[in-house]
Order: C-alpha cells, then structure tokens, then sequence
C-alpha cells in the first residue's frame, strides 16, 4: 500500500468511524447507567433503542413531513417524543420485569432472563404494530438538509447529519456528567448505585431512583434510536439487536457502569471497526476482505479485556456510575 | 384480518363449489401453498398464495366436474428452513395433497422438496432461482420451476455491465448468505472471463448498514460498476450511500433488488444509475397480464405482487397434471407419483409466457430481464429481456 493511499483515505475512515463510534456511544450510555445503579444489564435496551427509532421514523414521515418548520426542529421534536416513549417502555419493563424479582431476592441471573423476554416481546410487538399496515421495513424520510456536505479535507466532505450526530452525541456525554455529578438526583444516584441498604437508610427512596434511571437511560436510547435512524436511513422491528450487541461491547470495553468509559469504549469499538473494515483488505492485498472486520475488531477487544479486565475507564472498586 | 376473511372467504367458496359436485364424490384433493405469510417477505408470500387461489377459483373446476372436492390450503412458512420443514412433514402425511406450490426462498425450498421427495409430492416452485432446487439428485423427481436460474441470472447481468455500459473495472460485494453469495459467484465469474477487472471482491453481513469502509476506498479506486448479491433492504443503503459519498459509479444487482421499498430505503433522488436482474417479467410484459391483473384485482381487491402471477401459473401446473394423470387412470384418483411425471408433460401458455419443463424440472425457457431502476418503482425501465434455456438438461 503506498503512503498516498494511506493518506488519502485516513481522513473519511477517521470521520466515518467517529461516527458510528458516537452512535454506539450513545446506545452504551443507557447499558451503563443501568449497570452501574442495578449490577443488571438491561439487554432490553437495544429494543427499547428501536422502539425509539421507529418512533422517529413515523413521525418524521406522517406528522412532521412538509411541515414548515426548520429540519433540525422537526428532527428535535422527533427525538422528544421518541426519547418520551423510549422512557416510557423502559420504566414500564422495570415496573414489570425488574422490580418484581429485585423485591423477592431472585438471584442475579433471573433479570437477565426476564430482560430478554422483554426483548423478544417488543420486537415481535412492532413487528406485529407495523405489520398492521403492510409495513417492516421504515425508511427514513428523505430530508436533504441533513445530507448538505461539509468540507473535511480538499477531497472529502462529510454530510451535515454527521455534525448533528456529533453534537447530540456530545450534548447527551455532558448533560448526563453533569446530572450524576452536580445535581441532587445525581447524589442519590450516586448512593444507590454504591449501596443500596444504605441509601435507603439514609432517607433515599431507593425504587424511585432505580426507576428515574431507568426513565433517564430510556430516553437516552430514544434520541440515539433517532440519530441511528439518521444516519442509516432505515429502520426495522428486528434492526436493535445487532446494534445493541456492539453498544453493549463498548460499554463493556470502556469500563461498564462509567460514562466516560462508554463514550471511549464506543469510539474505539467504531475506529477499529472502520479502520480494519478499510485497511485489512488492502494491506493483505484482498486476501482478508471486509467481511472479516469484526473477527479482527472483537481480537482486539479480547486482547484489550485481558490486559485490562475492568475496562479502558473502569475501576476495579465498588464505586460506580 | 382482512387475509383471514379473504381466506375464509375463499375457503368457503370452494366448499360450495365441492358441494355442488358432491353428486359423484370421488374424494378430496388438496393443493398446498407454502410462502412466508407473516413477517419481512409476507407481501410476496401473500402474493404467490392469492396467485394460486385465483388459479384453483379458475381451473379447478376441470377437476370438480371429475367428481372430485379441490380445496387450496395455504401454510405459512414464515421464510424459514425449519418451519418449511415441519409444515412439510405435516402436508407429507394429508395423503390429500398432490402437489405444492412453494416456496418464496431458496433456502427453504431445498430442505423442505427433501421431505416432499420422501412420498413423491411434486413442487412447483414460482420464485426459486437457486440452483440447487433442481439440481440435486434426490430430488429430481419432484422439484420444479417456473423461474429462471442464478448460473443464468448472474451472467446476464455480467454481460450487460461489460457490454452494455463498459464497466472495466469493478466492485462486487455479497450478503454472505446462500442466494447473495451464489449470484456474486455466479456473476465474478462472468466477467472475469469478459476480461474485465474485479478490483475487490468481497462479503458485508446481513444486518449491516454501514459501508463507509469500502465505499471510502472506491472513492480512491473509483469503479466504474459495484454489483452486489444480496437484497433491498442493504442494496437500498448502498446506493444512498455511494449517492451520499459523490461516488457516481452503476450500481447493479441481482432480483434480489426488485422491490418498490429499494427505491424508499435508497432515496429517489439517489436512484441514479441503478440497475438490477430478474427473473421475474413486470406484468406489462406479460401478453395476458391485463385479464390477470383485472380478475385479481376484482376478487382480492389488490393490485397483483411481483410473484402472483408465478403464483397462479404453479397452481394451475399442478391442475393441470393432476386432471392428465386422473384422465390417464379413467378418472380415479392419481397418486402422488403420476402427478410429479405429469407435470415434466404440462405445456400450456400461461400468464407468465409458455410454461414447459425440461428433464430436470426448470422451466425450458427463461426470461432474463435487465431493468433501470427509477426514481420509484413505478418509473423502472425494461432495458432489455433475454430468453435463455435452461442449462444442463434436456
């Protein structure tokens, strides 16, 4: 490979591989919040993260279109009512699937079991929903503002949904610092998630905060159901899984139950995706084609994890979120 | 809901029909559809089973005057090996059922017809391209089709990137499943031989949507074509994506694309230069299409899919055998066996064009259609319809 190859294809692989990083970024951040306050993962969020996708998707395409107002509004107002009912599912699965079990004592592995079947429930549920109008598969609507391209070097350009996934992506990492960090509901956030028996001895209504998170990881999925569905111009009942599967991977190789950790481990996890998906080919002149990325992606997390178990940002302490 | 009273319907409407022949009963015949009926591919299921509702409503009644009570039994096997399977056993032991129209996918066609070959019951298949659904031995007696072939398609369409718009050099990338890595095959390998150059050749799973990384690198290598195997739901983001990345290349694909969704998942205003193979003629193509198109529309008030029209010739393939094997046995009841050898002899012009079958059970002549994909499914153009015989048999 000559170094003007190289050189030429570093810069869109960078900014295609931010991207997709941020976009996992954001689903992590709803894994690791729940982690972090339960020690459950919530394996119902890639569906609660679809369900806020298709959301989008509709509005967007039967209330929103050939409205007046300016596209990055109608995107704004799509992800409101999307983060809205996103939240919505995700407190209702932990009103009905997690609490019961956390109040009789079950053991660990019962929510992941109860959290799967939520999973299951809500894709065959829209399936079911869209099917009731001949529908699957939900295009995005075409809106071109967000394909306006931006210069990036003097032969590459990035489209403008890139900058809005950028500045949502980092809107979400600093609002959700700063509630858990600076705010009083943070604080007891914070208690929960270090002790429980605790923070309710300390006045805290312990069930009130799990399900504030649980509301505040939900809504968080529905706007990245809604960047998700920007970007990749289309969404399905079953287009969560895969997606959630690698969020879930982020979190775990930044660090699960740290936010920081999220947002690095999603950027990383998009990086080497991208820069293996374009470079591997051609340093092994095809032999090795794209189709093998993520044997190559998942190899590097293995020798990450092993070398540093808890995580890029994760402390091996109790301490959490 | 409205499938269930379409069938209900329907059902209850051959009943009467048996009914009224009911004078000489000489037993009851079944013909089965099997098409996915729920899910991501329901719409062609649905269509192929309505096609062949349409074709029992029309020429069934050749059987009910032999004294017989025809009845169409739709199964649903939500595009899926194992439940294909398990239906199949199920038809297997009716001993009522004398042939299937089925499937809609190749990968369950195949072992689905192995089951079907255990007792003899023959299939028509509108829609398998695949091919290993007449090509393996243990089930040459029974499997058929009325469709065309990938090892036809996939040289079709390499013929025409090479010839018709001069590609050089080029892309060809796959769904890493059994059609879209069959039909890349298939394709590579034609236009190789064309001496054109295949700069990188490679697979993107299923559920993929990101192609940035070899869409990236075609932006250095600039192809002049990027093929891929595989179907709408991906081809849609490629082109938006080449569209989106200012790659001006053709794009080309196998009947995997022909859906009106490629254009909604692409963006109309990607749709340039976009084109794709089928095996399946547009209705304004077919002589008879009018007549079909209006009597569908009549009875099942929706407008013909892709594959009803295939749909309705199986079924009537399968009357067809069954009333020359009954004739043949002075109107008794044939088994399963004479009806599968009946339909090697089945000549008739239907909807779709003439319907004959060679000794391995694909059609003589298939259609090849090449079409530019437009800015809707509405505005595709035919560019060109070859007719090719089936290769290997006789």
């Amino acid at each position: 490979m000559s170094f003007q190859l190289a050189l030429e294809l570093l810069p869109p692989t960078l900014a295609d591989g931010l991207i997709l990083g941020l976009l996992y970024a954001t689903i992590a951040l709803g894994y690791t919040m729940v982690y972090g306050v339960l020690g459950l993962i919530n394996f119902a969020h890639s569906e609660i993260f679809m369900v806020g996708a298709v959301v989008a998707v509709e509005l967007l395409t039967y209330v929103l279109a050939g409205s007046p107002l300016h596209p990055v509004l109608q995107l704004a107002l799509a992800m409101i009512v999307a983060a809205a009912v996103s939240a919505a599912l995700a407190g209702l699965a932990e009103r009905v699937a997690y609490r019961p079990l956390r109040r009789s004592n079950a053991p660990k592995l019962a929510p992941l079991i109860t959290a799967i079947g939520i999973s299951l429930f809500l894709q065959d549920a829209v399936r079911f929903v869209e099917s009731l109008f001949g529908q699957f598969i939900r295009p995005f609507p075409s809106m071109p503002f967000f394909d306006i391209p931006l210069p990036l070097t003097p032969n590459d350009s990035i489209p403008m949904k890139s900058v809005v996934i950028l500045i949502a992506a980092g809107a979400m990492l600093v609002g959700l610092r700063y509630t858990v960090n600076q705010t009083r509901l943070g604080k007891a956030i914070r208690a929960v998630a270090t002790d429980r028996m605790a923070a309710s001895l300390m006045g805290i209504d312990v069930n009130r905060i799990v399900m504030l998170t649980f509301l505040i990881g939900g809504a968080l999925a529905g706007v990245a159901g809604t960047l998700y569905a920007l970007q990749f111009g289309r969404v399905d009942p079953f287009s969560g899984f895969i997606p959630g599967l690698k969020a879930f991977t982020a979190a775990v190789l930044g660090g699960i139950g740290s936010i920081p950790g999220a947002m690095v481990g999603g950027i990383v996890l998009g990086l080497i995706e991208m820069l293996i998906g374009t470079f591997v080919p051609i340093l092994t002149n095809n032999a090795i084609g794209t189709e093998y990325k993520d044997i190559f992606a998942f190899g590097i997390l293995i020798l990450i994890l092993i070398f540093k178990p808890t995580g890029l940002l994760g402390r091996p302490s109790t301490e959490k979120v | 809901m409205k499938l269930m009273k379409t069938l209900v319907a329907a059902t209850t409407g051959l009943m009467l029909l048996s009914c009224a022949a009911f004078a000489e009963d000489k037993g009851a015949i079944k013909i089965v559809t099997q098409s996915p009926l729920s899910g991501q591919q329901s719409v062609a299921g649905e269509g192929i089973m309505l096609g062949a509702q349409l074709a029992v409503a029309q020429f069934g009644k050749q059987l009910t005057d032999m004294g017989f009570q025809l009845s169409l039994q739709p199964e649903d096997d939500q595009a899926t090996p194992n439940v294909g399977v398990a239906n199949a056993n199920r038809i297997l032991n009716d001993p009522a059922v004398l042939g299937v129209v089925g499937h809609y996918n190749s990968g369950v066609a195949i072992p689905s017809s192995e089951v079907y070959a255990k007792d003899n019951l023959a299939m028509v298949s509108p829609a398998n391209t695949n091919p290993a659904i007449t090509d393996r031995e243990t089930t040459h007696a029974i499997a058929n089709r009325i469709c065309g072939r990938d090892d036809v398609q996939g040289p079709a369409g390499a013929n025409f990137a090479t010839e018709t718009l001069k590609a050089k050099k080029l892309y060809i990338i796959n769904d890493k499943s059994a059609y879209g890595s069959g039909i890349a095959q298939t394709f590579e390998a034609a236009v190789r031989k064309n001496g054109a150059n295949v700069i990188l050749s490679t697979g993107m799973d299923q559920n993929e949507t990101d192609f940035s990384s070899i869409l990236n690198r075609a932006r250095v290598d600039q192809p002049d074509l990027i093929y891929y195997g595989g179907t709408y739901p991906q081809g849609g983001l490629i082109i938006k994506q080449m569209r989106q990345k200012g790659l001006k290349a053709a794009f080309l694909g196998g009947d995997g694309l022909d859906s009106g969704d490629l254009q909604k998942i692409a963006g109309p205003e990607n749709m340039t230069n976009a084109y794709f193979t089928t095996t399946a003629l547009p209705l304004s193509q077919m002589p008879a299409a009018a007549a079909f198109a209006q009597t569908y529309k009549a009875k099942f008030n929706k407008e013909p899919e892709v594959y009803s029209a295939y749909g309705y010739d199986s079924a009537r393939v399968i009357i067809e055998a069954i009333v020359a094997a009954a004739k043949a046995k002075g109107g008794a009841i044939p088994s399963r066996a004479q009806v599968a050898a009946a339909v090697r002899e089945v000549k008739f012009d239907g909807v779709t064009g003439s319907i004959a079958f060679n000794n391995r059970g694909d059609i003589a002549s298939a259609k090849y259609v090449v079409i530019e994909a437009g800015k809707s499914a509405d505005a595709n153009k035919i560019v060109k319809i070859i007719d090719v015989a089936a290769p290997g048999g006789s």
